[in-house]
């Protein structure tokens, strides 16, 4: 009786276990209880633990006096400052040590990818060896490694190497000299971000105007030229300050200068080797992505390898290749983390300090996690906007 | 064409610069200019750096001297590892019991061994495992059959490294399972639940589920109950791989047409029917390499519990690197377990491309 | 096949839970599991530090034996969990340890604020630094710019930081949270200077590779006394381990060590006899056996044998005793009336 069921269905006479609908809503329901229980329970016990024990609580503690000293900071800070300044500069640290190694990872990972694709047995070989390797060692033991061969190996500073005048390598760090601060420099940041404008501007100039009429715009060495020549003019208008603040030893230690400490260095490198096994892999699968009949194809089109190369296989690879590479930059902004085991003043090394100063161990450990989360999240929104711009337009 | 033409063209070899080994190095080393170059420099390279090291490894070295003839060797001091081998591999745990680790990570070895073949992927296969890992938390533990009993607290080096490791995976998995599923339903509670934590967990280093799970966990516990360090660090290892792997799980699921899920509904299969025997065996087929790869961080990130100060594999060597003997080869200690953990994710991920090869080859019929 | 799994899994479980002991009533819960779970330190010569056998060894350890021995009348009946400096205070709210003994000082803010109290100081420390003689330091005042090693989250790391701002000094911190690699670090010369309590100094110069090329600089720039912790509210748990640590030293002022006290049962002192429980009282009073103190003598020592077997001059520590000494020896190991 097909027209019974359809009624019954209508009206709600079957039992409501075996409409789906309806078991659903049971089974959300049932599920957010369980969760909110298991958060009520949890939070309850906490409030009640730290009433009881007259355990400090909430963030009032970002703005006392972190009275700790940091050995490395962007921003100038001292023991007198709060600790949501001190918090700040671990931010800074870890964004520091993350944007270097990501740009040296992603050059070193493309290369060694590379050649592992190479027809060089021996290259390929080598690069092989390299990846397996590296991907199969904990990255903790390989920072512990690094720091060890750093500090049992260089000099100390009166005995520090100096492989170009003004720059010594010790055990207190990499220094090198930089220029004196002139008030030309803020002009040249500004010039700087000019050029970037101008650059993007006459990039879709010419993209436009090749559309249009066929020609092609020699938009490369121009974009060079606007970035480069754009800061130097204004360097030469304040009269080309060269001073420079060259490192000088003076006491324990070097003054002046520019320093990276060993912690820097070694958390750098093991950040970097490490990561860069995994995208040579990335690398090498986006490339084989693309099939030699393209690159055959844009050939017989009578396109320069150069060309063939920028619009045919890059565009393409770099489709396969961008998405788990992001997810390789955000893990190793994660490990960078790990800073906290050899002593280089990270988000997570500063917190772990304002977590013991204060006592107040939620906090802080959900002051990490947020950092990170917003890290991520930051990231995931840029892979969003990329991955619109990317998506295959098909016809 | 008849056979002496055949025979003829035998005789015909390709020039003495294409076969051999001289041909080889032509066709790889030396083809064109930019690779010879390559080459060479290749070479220079490997001359400059891997006899000297070749002589640091073996030649110069000591292997099983007391500290003072390290500090006069020119070359490795591979008797820091020969002296301490029992605190490296094993710990804490007391000194004449240790023969019951030993055995237990045999066992463990023999298990893999013998599960490699997957002809023995039967039902029988999951009680003896059963059994294996019982056995080996006997032996760990003891308490019964006038075994000594061990606190939990007192295990280390290799064996927490592997335990850690090893419930890490067996946990993670399902849970990572459910979790994918519960991202793919149509419930959008459910769904939602499961996409925040898949997102927050994998959006935070493990080393802060660590600090939570050391410092801040026991604090959301009611008065008076604790649960046990290690445990702790097992769980947010757990947590943080589920996650993971619920990523992976997904994009098989993912992978997998609708009409196979419609064809298991029209069959009248309910849900967990459906997912059982159609779904999740073929979405988890495709998945198997990026899974293995999530397991081989997954062993190598059980190194970070020695910021939350457990003895494991590493903390245990760095324990004895801060004897003050032995002071200063950190580099031979650090290589010895980095031989390990090679060992050990090497050989799971070789397996791995082994497992993918037969699996596919399978599929092809 | 699930049975047998639901199996495997309790049992691991099993030896993971730990009983549960009531903050409160943390004697009661002490006895029934039959252990006493000390926080100790994961690895400071001298205090608490496992030896190549994994037994543990300590003066912080064998406070933690005292306890075990006053309450159980057996000083092995103690496990040791090791803490690192972040989680120590943790751990003891939480309940994971019944007693911290981890060479921590003892704060106005730590005890208001964390929740925990302090027991009797077990060491009266100072911080100090340590620097290698080649650089010809004679006085902390000459330290200025130099790159100091330091433990993170210690009182250490702020008093250090007083001492630089109030002196006008600029240095650099070099802070790695594990103490054997941060010993490692400044040995190899990648700080001028490491500071730290002055007992573990003496520790950390003892096993350096040469010790004469070290030496410790004479200024003391703080006060630490180190001191056992228990958490806040527990008041006869908080008695208990109080005792424990004054028994020691009571014991070292009656003149009774671990080799004489069956003979002081015979003396006919009435604080001798009061001490060690012929005279009974005390125990009861405690909520202990009235042979508690007995005990703690027998197994473990008096404050004057733990202190030289530990950290004293025939250890590769060397300490003087300074200020541990007993009052009557212009120290400040001091015990009330045991009545």
């Amino acid at each position: 009786m097909p027209k019974n069921d359809a009624a019954a269905l209508m009206t709600g006479t079957i039992p409501f276990w075996n409409d789906p609908d309806k078991r659903a809503i049971i089974y959300q329901i049932l599920t957010l209880a369980a969760v909110g229980a298991a958060a009520y329970y949890l939070i309850s016990n906490t409030l009640a633990n730290l009433a009881r024990q007259n355990i400090a609580t909430g963030f009032g503690f970002l703005q006392k006096e972190s009275a700790f000293e940091i050995g490395e900071s962007l921003i100038r800070y001292s023991a007198a400052d709060t600790y949501a300044r001190a918090l700040w500069v671990g931010v800074l640290n870890t964004l520091k040590v993350s944007f270097i190694g990501i740009v040296v990872t992603v050059i070193l990972g493309t290369v060694i990818g590379i050649a592992r694709l190479s027809t060089n047995w021996l290259v390929s070989k080598l690069a092989g060896i390299y990846i397996e390797v590296m991907q199969d060692i904990p990255i903790l033991l390989q920072l512990f490694f690094w720091y060890a061969i750093f500090y049992e190996n260089l000099p100390s500073p009166r005995q520090a190497m100096a492989p170009f005048p003004g720059v010594f390598l010790s055990n207190r760090g990499f220094m090198f000299p930089v220029p004196e601060s002139h008030p030309a420099h803020p002009y040249m940041l500004l010039a700087f971000a000019a050029a970037c404008v101008a650059v993007w501007a006459m990039q879709r100039w010419a993209r436009k105007r090749q559309a249009r009429t066929g020609r092609i715009f020699p938009v490369i060495r121009a974009s060079f030229c606007l970035l480069l020549g754009l800061p130097i003019l204004v360097w030469t208008l304040f009269g080309a300050p060269t001073q420079m603040d060259a490192p000088e030893l003076s006491g324990f230690n070097f003054n002046g200068g520019l320093s990276l400490s060993p912690e820097f260095g070694a958390l750098l490198l093991g950040l970097v080797l490490y990561t860069a096994a995994f995208v040579a892999e990335i690398v090498r699968a986006g490339i084989q992505s693309v099939s030699y009949g393209q690159v055959e194809a844009a050939e017989a089109l009578g396109l320069r390898p150069a060309m063939v190369l920028h619009l045919v296989i890059l565009p393409q690879a770099l489709r396969v290749i961008i998405p788990p590479l992001t997810s390789q930059m955000l893990n190793l902004t994660k490990n960078s983390s790990l800073a906290v085991a050899i002593g280089y003043p990270d988000f997570v090394s500063v917190a772990n300090t304002t977590i013991n100063q204060t006592g107040q161990a939620i906090e802080g450990v959900l002051l990490i996690m947020a950092c990170y989360l917003c890290f991520s999240l930051l990231t995931s929104l840029f892979m969003n906007w990329y991955n619109k711009k990317m998506a295959l337009v098909e016809r | 064409m008849d056979e002496r033409d055949v025979a003829d063209m035998d005789e015909i070899k390709p020039p003495k610069s294409q076969t051999g080994i001289i041909g080889w190095i032509r066709q790889n080393l030396f083809n064109g200019t930019f690779n010879s170059i390559l080459t060479v420099i290749t070479l220079f390279f490997l001359w400059k750096t891997v006899p000297p090291l070749i002589r640091w490894f073996f030649i110069d070295s000591v292997w099983t001297t007391g500290s003072e003839a390290c500090y006069t060797a020119d070359g490795a001091c591979w008797s820091v590892i020969s002296n301490n081998i029992r605190f490296i591999l094993f710990g804490l745990y007391p000194h004449d019991l240790q023969w019951r680790p030993l055995i237990a990570i045999a066992l463990l070895v023999a298990l893999l061994a013998y599960s490699r073949d997957r002809r023995r992927w039967r039902r029988s296969l999951f009680y003896i495992w059963a059994t294996g890992l019982f056995v080996m938390g006997l032996l760990m533990k003891g308490g019964l059959f006038g075994l000594e009993n061990v606190d939990t607290t007192r295990w280390s080096g290799l064996p927490l490294t592997l335990l850690l490791s090893i419930f890490g995976m067996v946990a993670a998995y399902p849970l990572g399972v459910l979790l994918a599923l519960g991202r793919r339903s149509r419930m959008p509670a459910i769904k939602s639940l499961c996409v925040v934590y898949i997102e927050m967990i994998r959006g935070v280093p493990l080393i802060s589920l660590l600090f939570m799970s050391s410092i801040m966990f026991p604090l959301f516990l009611p008065e008076g109950l604790t649960i046990n360090k290690i445990l702790r660090a097992q769980i947010a290892i757990i947590l943080f791989t589920a996650a993971y792997i619920a990523e992976v799980v997904r994009g098989g699921l993912q992978a997998i047409p609708r009409g196979q899920y419609e064809a298991a509904e029209s069959l009248g299969l309910n849900f967990p029917q459906k997912m059982r025997l159609i779904v999740l065996p073929q979405a988890l087929k495709i998945v198997i390499p990026p899974t293995v790869g999530i397991l081989v961080s997954a062993f190598k990130d059980t190194s970070l519990v020695v910021i939350i100060a457990l003895y494991d594999l590493l903390k245990t060597t760095q324990s004895v690197l801060s004897n003050p003997k032995w002071m200063g080869f950190s580099s031979e200690a650090y290589i010895f377990i980095a031989f390990i953990y090679f060992i050990c994710c090497f050989s799971m991920s070789n397996y791995s491309r082994k497992l993918e090869r037969e699996l596919g080859a399978g599929e092809r019929h | 096949m699930k049975r047998i799994g639901l199996c495997v899994a309790a049992l691991a479980l099993s030896a993971f839970l730990a009983m549960p002991a009531v903050a409160g009533e943390t004697f009661d819960a002490v006895k029934a599991k039959g252990f006493v779970q000390v926080g100790v330190n994961q690895g400071l010569f001298g205090f608490g530090m496992a030896d190549d056998k994994g037994t543990w060894r300590g003066l912080d350890v064998d406070t933690g034996r005292a306890v075990a021995a006053a309450v159980f009348g057996d000083a092995s009946k103690v496990k040791f969990t090791p803490l690192t400096a972040v989680q120590r205070f943790t751990a003891l709210q939480s309940g994971e340890i019944d007693v911290l003994c981890r060479n921590a000082t003892r704060t106005l803010s730590r005890e208001t604020s964390l929740g925990l109290n302090f027991c009797q100081t077990n060491y009266y420390d100072g911080q100090g630094f340590l620097i290698t003689k080649k650089l010809g330091v004679n006085s902390a005042k000459e330290l200025d710019g130099a790159t100091v090693c330091v433990l993170p989250g210690t009182t250490t790391e702020l008093n250090a930081a007083d001492y630089f701002r109030s002196n006008g000094m600029k240095w650099k911190p070099v802070v790695i949270e594990s103490t054997p690699e941060l010993n490692k670090a400044f040995f190899a010369g990648r700080c001028d200077s490491l500071t730290s309590d002055i007992s573990q100094l003496a520790g950390i110069r003892a096993v350096a590779p040469n010790p004469d090329d070290y030496m410790i600089l004479p200024e003391v720039i703080s006060k630490e006394p180190l001191s056992p912790a228990v958490r806040h509210g527990d008041d006869q748990w908080m008695d208990i381990v109080d005792f424990s640590v004054l028994a020691m030293i009571n014991a070292e002022e009656l003149g009774i060590t671990s080799e004489n006290v069956d003979e002081m049962l015979k003396s006919k002192d009435p604080k001798i006899q009061r001490f060690l429980g012929v005279t009974e009282g005390n125990g009861k009073a405690l909520g202990l056996d009235e042979k508690w103190a007995y005990n703690i003598v027998k197994q473990v020592g008096n404050y004057g044998e733990v202190f030289e077997r530990n950290v004293g001059a025939d250890t590769p520590l060397g300490l003087e005793r300074g200020l541990n000494a007993l009052w009557t020896d212009g120290g400040l190991m001091y015990a009330p009336p045991f009545k």
